[in-house]
């Protein structure tokens, strides 16, 4: 059973003490390879015989599809955004989550609070209003962090393009796209990594090939998985 | 947290009204408004519920009714901070009077009431600048129930916190939940700065208090200069019998 804690005051409208799923979350920057990774993880799960949700952001059906229309407008201020995505993150969590975990399966997020915090704080947001805030947040059974450096994360991202905001085009108007992501990059690793040590994270090197970065996920997983009665 | 010391002590002025629904708040704050307009002064209006970023996701939400306590609460939150950063900062900034009809302790009252943890709302809107006159309009549930009575064909599913569950019925509900938010809206009185308005009393004498409690407010703020424009040129011009000059 997984008990049911939250980093700050428990939120309403929870009333279980414990859940017999799995809360695994995997954080990691923009174009780490998180997706791909939670993709083969689901069907390697799957076929062990292990019931499995993903979960990724902006997919509430509540909040989704205006967090996309905002952000077209790139008008967006890092306040709003983030209490957008604050949002969105919550109704994935009562909507998708919770059942899921309660339904005993293996739930996958794709990001948890740890990057919404990241990029707002360094945006300018104070870390205290964030973990008060993201204080709903129930504690996962497990946080994996798919590690990398910004030098080597660009080279993934040239060959499939650079995005406005994952380059931190809303508030790093005067650099080139290349200077902006590497700045913002650089920061928001910074922010992860601090994190890392203070949430007590499972660290993932995340350089290797999708072969060998799935191979270290696996392992560390497997325990968390295997902790549930065997299907 | 965002709004650092820069914007502590910003030149404009930010005057707040509160109250249930039927207080009558609006009336009275589009009266001052027009007011204010006639006498010159540049003024911001900014209502709750109003961000053009925000509003249709919040629209959807309750059309489908997929809002639940937390996402009713965040999603409100993020309404404000974008009319925060787009027109009660800017405004204030400029020196200007900004008008808002409902303000944090609108989110302090309702998400209380709807079981949210006190403090973890107040932080959440940490962010907000501290107004310069809070006025909360009281009446009594029966009273703003036949208010509402008369003016509304149909009280909506989160108006009544039908989101809770309190009762089958919308009207019991609305008045168990609207009974909720009058009780958190006077603790909040006690816990900070808001000026009470007795909201029995007539439309006129609340408006002649109105404009006392704000005129103190107004000095040194931008004014233009109307003099030689006709009176019924003043946008909205009101004539009260009893309302106050400068």
């Amino acid at each position: 059973m997984t008990e049911v804690k939250f980093y700050g005051e428990p939120p309403p409208g929870i009333e279980q003490d414990s859940l017999p799923g799995r809360l695994i979350a995997i954080e990691g920057t923009d174009g780490v390879g998180r997706s791909t990774i939670i993709s083969i993880l689901k069907d390697y799960l799957e076929a062990g015989g292990w019931g499995v949700v993903d979960s990724g952001l902006r997919r509430s059906p509540l909040v989704g599809p205006g967090i996309d229309q905002a952000k077209e407008g790139h008008t967006l201020d890092p306040i709003t955004l983030n209490l957008f995505y604050a949002t969105d993150f919550w109704d994935r969590f009562e909507r998708i989550m919770l059942p899921a975990l309660q339904a005993g399966m293996v739930v996958l997020a794709d990001r948890y609070i740890f990057s919404l915090m990241a990029r707002a704080v360094v945006r300018g947001a104070a870390r205290q209003w964030l973990e008060q805030i993201y204080g709903f947040a129930m504690i996962p059974d497990q946080v994996i962090y798919l590690d990398i450096d910004a030098e080597d994360l660009v080279l993934r991202i040239l060959e499939r393009g650079f995005d406005f905001w994952e380059s931190g085009g809303d508030y790093l108007h005067d650099r080139s796209i290349y200077d902006g992501f590497m700045q913002h990059q650089r920061e928001q690793l910074r922010e992860m990594s601090l994190m890392a040590d203070r949430y007590d994270w499972d660290v993932v090197d995340a350089r290797g090939t999708i072969e060998e970065v799935f191979e270290n996920v696996r392992r560390t997983v497997m325990p968390t998985v295997e902790s549930m009665s065997l299907p | 947290m965002f709004i650092s010391d820069e914007f502590m002590d910003l030149p404009g002025r930010l005057i707040v009204v509160e109250g249930i629904d039927g207080s009558g708040k609006s009336t009275q704050l589009d009266l001052l408004h027009k007011w204010l307009r006639s006498e010159g002064f540049v003024t911001v209006f900014t209502e709750w519920n109003s961000s053009p970023i925000v509003r249709d996701t919040t629209k959807r939400g309750k059309r489908k009714q997929l809002l639940t306590p937390m996402s009713f609460s965040l999603i409100h939150a993020a309404d404000f901070a974008s009319r925060t950063h787009e027109q009660i900062l800017p405004a204030l900034q400029a020196g200007v009077i900004v008008l808002a009809d409902r303000y944090v302790y609108t989110a302090f009252a309702r998400d209380a009431a709807r079981g949210v943890n006190r403090k973890w709302v107040r932080d959440l809107y940490s962010f907000a600048p501290p107004p310069d006159l809070a006025l909360y309009f009281h009446v009594s549930l029966e009273e703003s129930i036949r208010r509402i009575g008369a003016a509304r064909a149909e009280i909506k599913f989160y108006e009544a916190g039908m989101d809770l569950g309190l009762s089958e019925d919308v009207s019991e509900s609305f008045r168990l939940f609207q009974g909720r938010i009058l009780q958190e809206y006077e603790a909040l009185c006690d816990e900070y700065d808001i000026t009470r308005v007795d909201a029995h009393q007539s439309l006129v004498t609340q408006q002649v208090q109105v404009r006392e409690l704000v005129e103190p407010l107004l000095e040194g703020m931008p004014r233009r200069d109307i003099s030689d424009v006709p009176s019924h040129f003043h946008t909205g011009y009101v004539a009260l019998a009893a309302g106050g000059g400068l």
